[in-house]
């Protein structure tokens, strides 16, 4: 279990009220410039042009195959990708961890677009279970339907379907924004950490359900609360914030965000056997 | 009530304020083909072992901000330094997860 140290002389960093207690744990010093170069690509990524423009037809390729082939045309600079005859196959997409505009004529099967970390993505089918799931930032957008599970464990990026979904959206996500322009099925927002979810239309029963933390927004009817979640009032920051975001999601143009219902965690369960410990640190 | 909580070391639902970017930051979403922050808007300055620090989802770790780097008075200001920061920190060849993917990576 980890150590809990009680500060008592007030520092710098209590001072601007950032803190009440630390946390101990092993230590790695990492130091780097940061004033060095500006680069805003993970080292060792492709160095592709939005410009540069290719498509690839998957009809008799394997998810695999695909895949690589997507790596491939990555490694050669190709910025923007069109996916011709997808027709549905599972784990098309995956691991992307790349600037890439990437466009899907068609649909996909389950596990679309899983653990992706930068591209922008735009589906012009449905897509099945699990889609986006991990993603770590950038942006998808289903043009139709989802299925069960969207969005599962997000921890960052924007998730965008423009029709309906099915049960368990965003369960477990730890950040980022998922929008769906139609309505959600039972147990959205199941035990999610962090992150917003914005749900213009009726969502079923059980919304947020044993939810930590982050935050729902609904436009439409709500089938019942799930435990420990909770109203809250819409502030005029969270309709700022709204109103830019559905302008991101290309949906809701004209929608009154005004008359929206902010549902957040009651905060009951925020109580642990033991704690995990911060296990790495990182120093400049 | 059984166990123990324990806090946030920042706001996790602080909104971000777009009035705010940095110059920096900018260039970043531009580059990246995006609209906003997009992943940054989770991403807040909060403390470790007594210092201003960031949280590295890649590293699973806290990054420390030197103290040569003043800090502004209100959260949203830090927030975009941290944001920054943390970019530069990620973007960085001494990354931890580039030692890990030279010693792990299968193709």
């Amino acid at each position: 279990m980890a150590n809990l140290k009680t500060v008592s002389k007030k520092s710098k960093a209590q001072s601007m009220g950032m803190h009440t207690e630390v946390l101990t744990g092993r230590t790695q010093q990492k130091f780097f410039n940061p004033d060095e170069a500006e680069n805003f690509y993970y080292f060792g990524t492709y160095d592709v042009d939005f410009n540069k423009r290719t498509e690839l037809d998957v009809k008799e390729m394997t998810a695999p195959e695909a895949n690589k082939e997507i790596d491939n045309l990555m490694s050669q600079g190709y910025g923007t990708i069109v996916i011709k005859n997808p027709q549905g196959k599972h784990s098309l997409g995956v691991g992307i961890l790349n600037k890439l505009n990437l466009i899907f004529e068609g649909s996909l099967g389950y596990f679309g677009m899983g653990s992706c970390d930068g591209p922008i993505v735009r589906i012009n089918g449905r897509v099945g279970w699990s889609c986006a799931e991990n993603l770590m930032a950038g942006k998808v957008v289903i043009e139709k339907n989802a299925g069960s599970c969207f969005g599962a464990a997000i921890r960052g990026g924007d998730l965008i379907c423009k029709g309906s979904v099915g049960a368990r959206t965003g369960i477990d996500m730890k950040g980022g924004t998922i929008i769906i322009g139609g309505d959600a099925g039972a147990f959205t927002g199941f035990m999610m950490q962090r992150g917003r979810i914005i749900i213009l239309g009726d969502v079923g029963i059980n919304l947020g359900d044993s939810m930590y933390d982050g935050t729902i927004f609904v436009g439409g009817e709500i089938g019942s609360y799930g435990s420990d979640a909770v109203d809250s009032e819409l502030t005029s920051s969270d309709q700022d914030w709204l109103k830019r975001k559905l302008k991101v999601a290309e949906i809701g143009e004209n929608f009154d965000v005004s008359k929206m219902k902010k549902i957040v965690a009651g905060k009951k369960l925020w109580n642990y056997d033991n704690l995990e410990p911060t296990e790495k640190k990182g120093a400049i | 009530m059984i166990g123990q909580s324990i806090g946030y070391r920042y706001d996790v639902n602080l909104l971000p304020d777009y009035s705010k970017l940095t110059p920096f930051l900018k260039k970043y979403i531009e580059a990246m083909g995006w609209d906003d922050l997009n992943w940054l808007e989770d991403v807040h300055m909060g403390y470790e072992e007594d210092r201003p620090a960031v949280f590295c989802r890649n590293a699973n770790g806290w990054v420390t901000i030197p103290s040569s780097i003043k800090l502004p008075n209100n959260q949203q200001d830090r927030d975009m330094i941290a944001r920054e920061l943390l970019v530069k920190f990620q973007m960085s060849p001494k990354h931890p997860l580039v030692d890990l993917k030279k010693a792990y990576l299968k193709f």
